[in-house]
């Protein structure tokens, strides 16, 4: 019992806390300094999204088939070198490629998108394709013993299988693509960086806080929305969340 | 029926060619369960999986119902061999409805159709439809999910199954249970059945036949209880063991052996008439009383039968235990040891005195396939083929 009402305590103390915090920012026009930047937020937020929707969406596209290529037993000679490869891709920084693909592409919202693209591949690529090798080998031969060609095996086996893992890689890629359209910014594609960055240059930290602030919560939105498009389309006898 | 002509298989290795299965030729009569049997290496899972192409052959070939399966498609041939393999891989995507009806779907039956198919096979496994067919795999317990294994390899109803140690994973208890429904359900369904099992017990329990493997080659292949009484090789026997006689045991039935002369006293009789007949059939310690029905009520020992006067009725004892005509000669020892007996009444299925075995009778059955066996080894031009 001293631990329940412990938690009661801390929880009333935390909505006096919010209370007090609320009161000093009206009192001191914090809020309405935050709401002066309102229509810039609405209108970069949209565009912040489209970054990651184009880019993710291009990512997952590119990814899964990619994932289920490599896991596929003739490539398995070349599956690990070649992952190997996109492992090197993604040790480098995404402000460099970004960098890199401006220096191709110059500026505006195609080498950001392609960036950003570059970036968010492979963790999808990854877990599609650990995922898929993690299909039990038992399942295999069942599935082949029964009679299934190698697309209804694929099909009706090692996707359902690997869906959780698969959607695992999409939500950790495209929250840190969420994230990382800031840095979009730089090469001039808009998005919330552009509140950001120019707050820290101005010096404005409400300018910065009510960029940093929406990035922020548009990353846990999307996170969630992923999180429950898995809950809702990973077979329940495979759904971990719903065993 | 299956016809393995010169099975082959060759893997290649760093190390050089293996050959896990070499010129493997034999036959399982339709409606017969076949265990492969041997030491893990010995070639017996290999080509087991040659049968439906899990492991491509190298040479020979496969038939089934006669025909040769080498020009068959291998989706085709596959789904109609049902196929049962010791870790179940049931599919944890998909209820244990979809799971069974896997293979008519890919045969391509209509919904209601394979649906039906469904509830007709729980039922077959006795397991109740309403209860499982929404649940999915990692609900159910090993058996259980055993039991869907092999109600899904069922379901399309092949004529040929094949079982790669099916029940090896399984605890005892619920092994021997599973095994016992299996051979109940096979004894309806009459498959053709490839068994591939590490274990002699199991081997003997299940096979109409076994061949035993020895490094890629079949070394025998016969029913159990050829095996066991004339084993071809010294590794024949060591792999059977030293106690195969009494694995035998199993094997024969109460009315292989039993004898039905058997002298016996009904309740109006007196004790002397008891002695008499004691004496006269040469029993050493008691004669069976039975009622009017011919029903075992009692044992007159010799002991009462000499020192005591007065009738049978009044002077019994229990009877200790009796058997059925359908008991394996196993019960049967173990009943005498348990009862100090050297023999035991047989009853019918009505309960009525059928007749007596005793150990001299069981010990002679066993023994006389061995005398049969030796001689036939000391004058091979006389061998009896079996």
């Amino acid at each position: 019992m001293p631990i329940q009402s412990l938690k009661g305590a801390l929880q009333a103390l935390l909505l006096v806390a919010i209370f007090f915090a609320g009161v000093w920012s009206q009192s001191s026009g914090v809020i309405d300094d935050f709401l002066f930047y309102l229509p810039d937020v609405q209108y970069l937020a949209v565009q912040h999204l489209w970054l990651t929707a184009i880019s993710g969406g291009l990512a997952i596209l590119v990814a899964i088939p990619l994932g289920i290529v490599l896991s596929r037993p003739s490539m398995t000679r070349w599956a690990e070198s070649l992952m190997q490869v996109l492992n090197v891709g993604t040790t480098i920084p995404t402000l460099a490629v970004l960098a890199l693909s401006m220096s191709f592409l110059g500026i505006g919202t195609v080498p950001a998108v392609f960036g950003l693209f570059v970036a968010t591949l492979l963790p999808i690529t990854r877990n599609t394709y650990t995922g898929l090798k993690g299909v039990d080998p038992a399942l295999m031969e069942a599935a082949a013993g029964i009679g299934m060609s190698s697309t209804q095996r694929l099909l009706r086996v090692e996707l359902p299988n690997a869906l959780y893992v698969i959607f695992a890689g999409m939500r950790t890629a495209l929250t840190i693509n969420v994230g990382t359209v800031p840095l979009a910014f730089l090469i001039g594609a808009g998005g919330l960086g552009e509140l950001i960055f120019t707050g820290i240059d101005l010096y404005d930290p409400v300018m910065m806080l009510a960029g940093a602030i929406p990035t922020a919560l548009l990353a846990i939105v999307v996170d969630a929305l992923i999180a429950t498009v898995a809950f809702l389309l990973v077979p329940r006898g495979v759904n971990p969340s719903r065993a | 029926m299956i016809e393995l002509d010169n099975l082959t298989k060759v893997f290649d290795t760093p190390k050089g060619a293996v050959v896990a299965a070499d010129h493997i030729s034999m036959s399982v009569p339709s409606g017969e369960i076949c265990i492969l049997l041997g030491p893990s290496g010995c070639g017996k899972t290999t080509t087991l999986k040659m049968i439906n192409r899990i492991v491509k052959p190298t040479s020979g070939k496969v038939f089934i119902n006669g025909e040769d399966t080498t020009g068959m498609n291998t989706q085709d041939l596959r789904r109609n061999i049902g196929y049962v393999i010791q870790q179940i891989g049931l599919f944890p995507n998909m209820t244990i409805e979809q799971n069974i009806t896997v293979v008519p779907q890919l045969l391509g039956w209509d919904k209601a159709r394979y649906r039906e198919r469904a509830r007709e096979l729980m039922a077959m496994i006795s397991m109740e439809p309403d209860a499982f067919l929404k649940r999915f795999p990692s609900e159910l317990s090993g058996g259980q999910q055993q039991r869907i294994g092999v109600a899904r390899a069922l379901a399309a109803d092949p004529p040929v199954m094949l079982m790669d140690e099916p029940f090896g994973a399984i605890d005892p208890i619920n092994r021997a249970v599973i095994q016992d429904e299996f051979l109940k359900m096979q004894q309806e369904l009459k498959k053709t059945i490839m068994f591939v099992s590490h274990d002699i017990d199991e081997a003997i329990k299940m096979g109409d036949q076994v061949a035993i493997f020895r490094e890629g080659k079949l070394v025998q292949h016969s029913s159990p209880d050829d095996l066991l009484a004339a084993p071809k090789n010294a590794f024949v026997e060591s792999f059977l063991g030293e106690d195969r006689t009494l694995k035998r045991l199993n094997l024969v039935k109460v009315h292989e052996v039993v004898s039905d002369e058997i002298a016996t006293v009904s309740p109006g009789d007196t004790l002397e008439t008891a002695l008499g007949r004691i004496d006269d059939y040469g029993y050493q310690n008691a004669i069976l009383m039975v009622n009017d029905q011919r029903q075992p009520v009692g044992l007159i020992t010799r002991a009462k039968a000499r020192t005591t006067k007065g009738y049978c009725r009044d002077h019994f004892e229990n009877v200790p235990a009796t058997v059925t005509l359908e008991d394996d000669l196993r019960k049967v020892a173990s009943l005498m040891f348990a009862q100090d007996a050297t023999w035991l009444p047989c009853v019918d299925d009505e309960g009525r005195v059928y007749g007596q075995i005793t150990q001299r009778a069981m010990t002679h059955h066993l023994g006389s396939r061995f005398r049969a066996h030796e001689a036939a080894s000391r004058n091979p031009d006389s061998a009896v083929k079996e």
